[in-house]
Formats: C-alpha cells, structure tokens, sequence
C-alpha cells in the first residue's frame, strides 16, 4: 500500500502536521515510505518500529534506522521523551491493547500522529443495516476472520477514549473517496458520519 | 604446539621493512605518517604461491605494551592479522572484522592448515563486505593461537610457552589490541566494525571505548553480558580440558604432551550449543551409524560421530589454553558492570555510531532479548539503531552460515552507510 509513486493522502496531512527536523518514530513503518518522505521533505531525523523482517530489511537498504518490534510489546523499548512525534498509521485498531499503546505513544514521544479506519462511517453502517454482515469496504476490505482488525472504532469512541486518557486532540483530518486530507472538528457527528478514515494529532495534556 | 608456531615454518615468512609490495609500503608508510617514533612495529607478511599477502604479523615494541584490565601487561605484543582490498585515499573504508571463539584472521583467505575460511558469504567480491571497496581487516585475538600473543606464545622471561603464566585477558583488551593494530596500519576511523558471537561483544566494546573512532557497527547473535548459561556451559569445557592428565597445569607443551582427549569434549560440548534442536534433527535424526545397535559405547548414533570427529578436527587447530583463556573472557565481559547507568550508559558516547543488531530465532546461546537488552540500551542513549530477528532453525552458527536475509540486510545497512559517510 505504501509503494508506488503516489504520496499517500494521509502522508501528506502528517507532512504538514510535523516541523521541521522533527525526531519521528514510525511505529509499524512497513518498507519505509513515509520515513523516506519525512527525511527529504522534513529533513527528519526518522526511526521506525516494524513487524516484519522483509519490512525492515527493505528500511536497511534504504538507510533507514529500523528496529523489529511489536506496537503491543516493544515500545517500552524506547526512553520516555525520546522523539518529537510518533506515528502509528492505521495500525491502533489491530494492537490488543490500544489503550496501552496510545499511552506509550505519548510517554516516548511529545506528539502523537494516529490515523484510524471510521467504523462510523456511513457506508460501513448501511452495509451492516442492509447486509447485517460485517461490513466490506475501501478502508475495510478484508473479511471478519481474516482481518488483523481486532479493535475497530468509531471517530467519536476514539475521541471519547482521548478525553478518558487526559489526551488533547490538537488537530484532526479526515480522509474520504482518496480526496485530500480535510481539517474536521472530530467531536461533531456529521464528520463521524463523512470520514472514511481519520488522522489525528494529539499531545499529553 | 609447533604446529601452530610459524617459524616452525621457515622460508614461508618475509621480513617486511624494505620490501616494496604495495602493502609493505602503505603500512610503512603509515606509521611514518603518523610519527610515532615510540614504536618500532615490524611486519610479517606470509605469501601465496603467487605472491598475493596473505596474513601478516604486526610486531610492536617494548615501548608500546598492552595494558591490560587486569592491571598486567603484555610486552612485545604481537597481532596476526589479514587484510584485503585497499585502503582509498581518505582512508575511510576501513572494515574490521571481529572474529568469533574459536575462529580467526582468515575471514576471507584460505588459512594455511588447509581450512577454509569461515565467513565467504559476508566477504568477497560481490559479498556485502567486499575487498573492491572495503579495506578488510581482521586480526586474531590477543590470547589467541593464529599468531597473535597468547597463552602458548614464547614467554620472553622463561623462553618456553608462557602457559598458565599468561596474563588474563578480557574482551576490552583484545579491542585495545585491535585500535593499536589499526593505529599501526594508519587508520583513525574505522568505516565499519563488524562481528558475530564473541566478535559482537568486541563490536560492542568498540563503540563503548572507541566511539569516535567508528562510523558504523554491525552485531550478530551476541550479547552485552555473557549469562550464567553462558558462563556455566563454558565452565564445562574448561573442566573438561583441566581433567585431562596431558593438560599438566597448563605446562603441556613444554613437557611435550597434549590435553587432546579434554579439548575434543570441551569443543564437543559448546558445538551442540551453536545448533538448535531442529538442526540437529534435521542433519541426523536418530540415524545409525550402521545397521542396529553395537550394544556398546561406540558411536553408534550418526549424530555421536559428527560430536567426535568436530572434536577430533578441532585439537588439530586450537590450543587448549588458548580455550581456556578465551571463554574466560568472555565469561568476564558485562560492559554495564560499573556503570551506575548500566549499558546504556556504556553507549552514551557512541550516539553519533550507525548500529545494526542482528538476532536469529533459534539462537538459544544468545537468544534474541539479549540483542532486544543492547537494541533497548542503544536507543536510550539516543543511537541510530537497527534491529533484526532473522527467521532460521540453524541455531547460533546461522550467522556463519548462508543466510540471505542476514546478507541482504548488512549490504543494505552497509551500502547506504557508505552513502552518508560520502555525503559528509
């Protein structure tokens, strides 16, 4: 997904989200795309965090600093306050515990960047009204039992969980049909409604 | 231990100061360069039959001793090295190899007991550590029996092997026997230092006590402490060797015997730890060695023989003091021993270093929350750190082994360090 000449919709909004020369940590970076991008446009200084050992090793011949590691296990590998921003990209609703890991999102980096598929989305909520089966779609492809998706959530539950956490919601952007990214106020329902998948940027409070 | 003596071998050895290979000349060269006129350093460089060095000794003087962690010292140290590929211009493709236990030099040219050197997938031409571009060193270590000064090297005081009377040494002294070796060669930064096993713990050493001296740093199955698995697997083998009666407190040679029969079980022994379960399983199985049983203590299991013939081989290469004084190194190293930060204090200064940390699956010698303790305590001192568990059943020996991923990934970490070092 993260191939190909195209930047990414969500690449974009996180390029403009971040300053310049940032420490990034990308947690669950994949082959590197967005680091990548984030070194030559941003002139990060990029560290990521991948699943995969055919994921990290394309981030090694790319130059990539990349350790192998787990969201739900390894980021306690990290200082506290080692980095600007870490990102975590459509990836929140697939750890077991999200509530920890949006924790240490924060404890390791100032900011965190989370983007989220919308489970509120009105496609997805007429295809489960009409069908009454989980539903299929661009931002959800994969079927129930074989999608890594274990803790799909709706904007306004995610919101919910950060004002629990004491976590501020600095700036979110939704994402819908491949537009570019558009700055919405995620606490009002029409947006949780419009959003396919949103990307939020949040700080300890 | 003649065999192992060089000048056991006359004619095979030029004197080197005043010959005018290109290697002869760059390494004289270098020490002018670097007017050390302290040192008197000369070289021994061993030729193929078509003239092409091979290994070489660099010798350094009274004047410039090894100072050792444990308050000793060895005088008139010499390091049996090989190199390969030349070092450019700006002598910053410098490449040290760091040797695992019971391996040395001849990372990547044939050794002269016929053996074949032990890491061609990584080192070679078209190999990610590659002699068309790198200037590849690698030396045996201080304590060793390939040449460098160790147990059962000549003792200047008695004239016989210095046996139990050598000093005792750690892995931060055969890294400090590797920088006066690079010293020696002309190099003040290394490009990269890489090694797995023991060779890791000198990677790690380096970046602890040489940071500004590296650029980059690749560690393979090893760890930052040896654990007391570790310690208790090499206290086998050192029993093994002390109950043999030929082992005659360390004085064999001299009294013209051999701990042989101690030796093979010591190298038996650490042998099934560098092979995993499943290795094992696979190459022999319960498989016989003939047809039924012998219902006797013969090797009957497949399985038993390759134990005794690793074991047999193996007294034919290695001194068993020399085993002694290696795996008590080893067992010594804990580089966050003494520092109130731990190891993460250790590689504070080495935050400007590029790190790789590579870990296999079925290592269970250095299991990979070993490599997860050094990767943790790198990123807490704010290193450039990469880490990889590579997927394989081999066990510890993956790492000699070939192992495309392993490749892949240091040519890929290599090849973009080199990137970067070139943009500075």
């Amino acid at each position: 997904m993260r191939s190909g000449q195209k930047v990414r919709q969500d690449f974009r909004a996180i390029l403009q989200l971040v300053r310049s020369k940032a420490r990034i940590l990308d947690v669950g970076c994949g082959e590197g795309d967005l680091l990548e991008l984030l070194a030559r446009e941003a002139h990060a200084d990029g560290r990521g965090l991948e699943i995969s050992s055919e994921g990290v090793s394309a981030c090694l011949a790319r130059g990539l600093s990349v350790m192998q590691g787990d969201a739900d296990r390894d980021l306690e590998d990290f200082p506290s306050g080692a980095f600007d921003y870490v990102v975590l990209s459509q990836t929140l609703q697939a750890v077991i515990n999200p509530r920890l890991v949006l924790g240490e999102l924060l404890r390791i980096g100032e900011r965190a960047i989370v983007s989220l598929p919308n489970f509120g989305h009105w496609r997805v909520r007429l295809d489960l009204l009409v069908h009454g089966r989980m539903p299929l779609t661009g931002a959800l492809p994969e079927p129930w039992w074989s999608t890594p998706n274990i803790h799909l959530c709706t904007i306004r539950d995610f919101v919910e969980l950060t004002a629990d956490m004491g976590v501020r919601v600095e700036a979110c952007f939704a994402f819908a049909n491949g537009r570019p990214a558009r700055a919405i106020d995620p606490s009002r329902p029409i947006e949780n409604l419009r959003a396919e998948s949103a990307l939020f940027l949040l700080a300890r409070r | 231990m003649a065999r192992h003596e060089r000048s056991a071998r006359p004619g095979r050895f030029i004197f080197v100061p005043g010959l005018g290979s290109p290697i002869q000349a760059r390494l004289t060269e270098a020490a002018r360069s670097r007017s050390c006129p302290r040192l008197t350093m000369h070289h021994d460089v061993s030729l193929d039959l078509d003239g092409a060095p091979r290994s070489a000794v660099m010798r350094f003087g009274l004047e410039a001793p090894l100072r050792l962690d444990s308050g000793g010292r060895i005088d008139a140290l010499e390091i049996a090295y090989t190199t390969a590929g030349r070092l450019d211009a700006t002598r910053s493709n410098a490449v040290l190899i760091c040797h695992a236990l019971t391996l040395d030099q001849h990372v990547a040219s044939s050794p002269p007991n016929g053996r074949r050197p032990w890491w061609t997938n990584m080192v070679g031409p078209g190999r990610p550590i590659d002699p068309a571009r790198h200037f590849i060193i690698c030396a045996n270590v201080v304590g060793g029996c390939m040449g460098s000064t160790g147990p059962s090297s000549i003792s200047p005081a008695t004239g016989q092997p210095f046996g139990l009377s050598f000093p005792f040494i750690t892995i931060g002294d055969m890294v400090r026997a590797q920088a006066m070796l690079i010293d020696a060669l002309g190099i003040d930064t290394l490009f990269a230092v890489v090694g797995g096993s023991m060779g890791g713990m000198q990677v790690l050493q380096w970046a602890a006590d040489y940071p500004q001296r590296l650029f980059s740093a690749v560690c393979i199955a090893s760890a930052a402490r040896h654990s007391a698995q570790n310690i208790a697997l090499h206290e086998v083998g050192r029993q093994a060797i002390m109950a043999d009666p030929n082992w005659r407190d360390g004085d064999y040679t001299a009294q013209g015997v051999r701990p042989e029969k101690g030796l093979a079980v010591a190298r038996m022994a650490a042998h099934i730890t560098y092979l995993s379960e499943a290795a094992l399983h696979r190459k022999f199985g319960r498989e016989l060695q003939r047809d039924g049983l012998s219902w006797g203590f013969d090797a009957d299991f497949q399985v038993e023989s390759y134990l005794r013939h690793q074991g047999a081989t193996f007294v034919d290469r290695f001194d068993a003091n020399s085993y002694l004084y290696i795996t008590r190194a080893m067992d010594y190293f804990d580089l966050a021993a003494g520092r109130a930060g731990g190891l993460a204090e250790a590689f504070r200064p080495a935050r400007d270093v590029r790190f790789c940390v590579f870990s296999f699956t079925s290592d269970w010698l250095y299991p990979t929350a070993e490599s997860r303790a050094i990767v943790r305590a790198l990123n807490a001192a704010g290193a450039r750190t990469s880490f990889l568990e590579i997927e394989s059943d081999k066990g510890h020996d993956a790492f000699l082994l070939d192992e495309p991923v392993l490749r892949d990934a240091i040519d890929g970490f290599l090849q973009s360090a080199a990137l970067e070092r070139a943009a500075r």
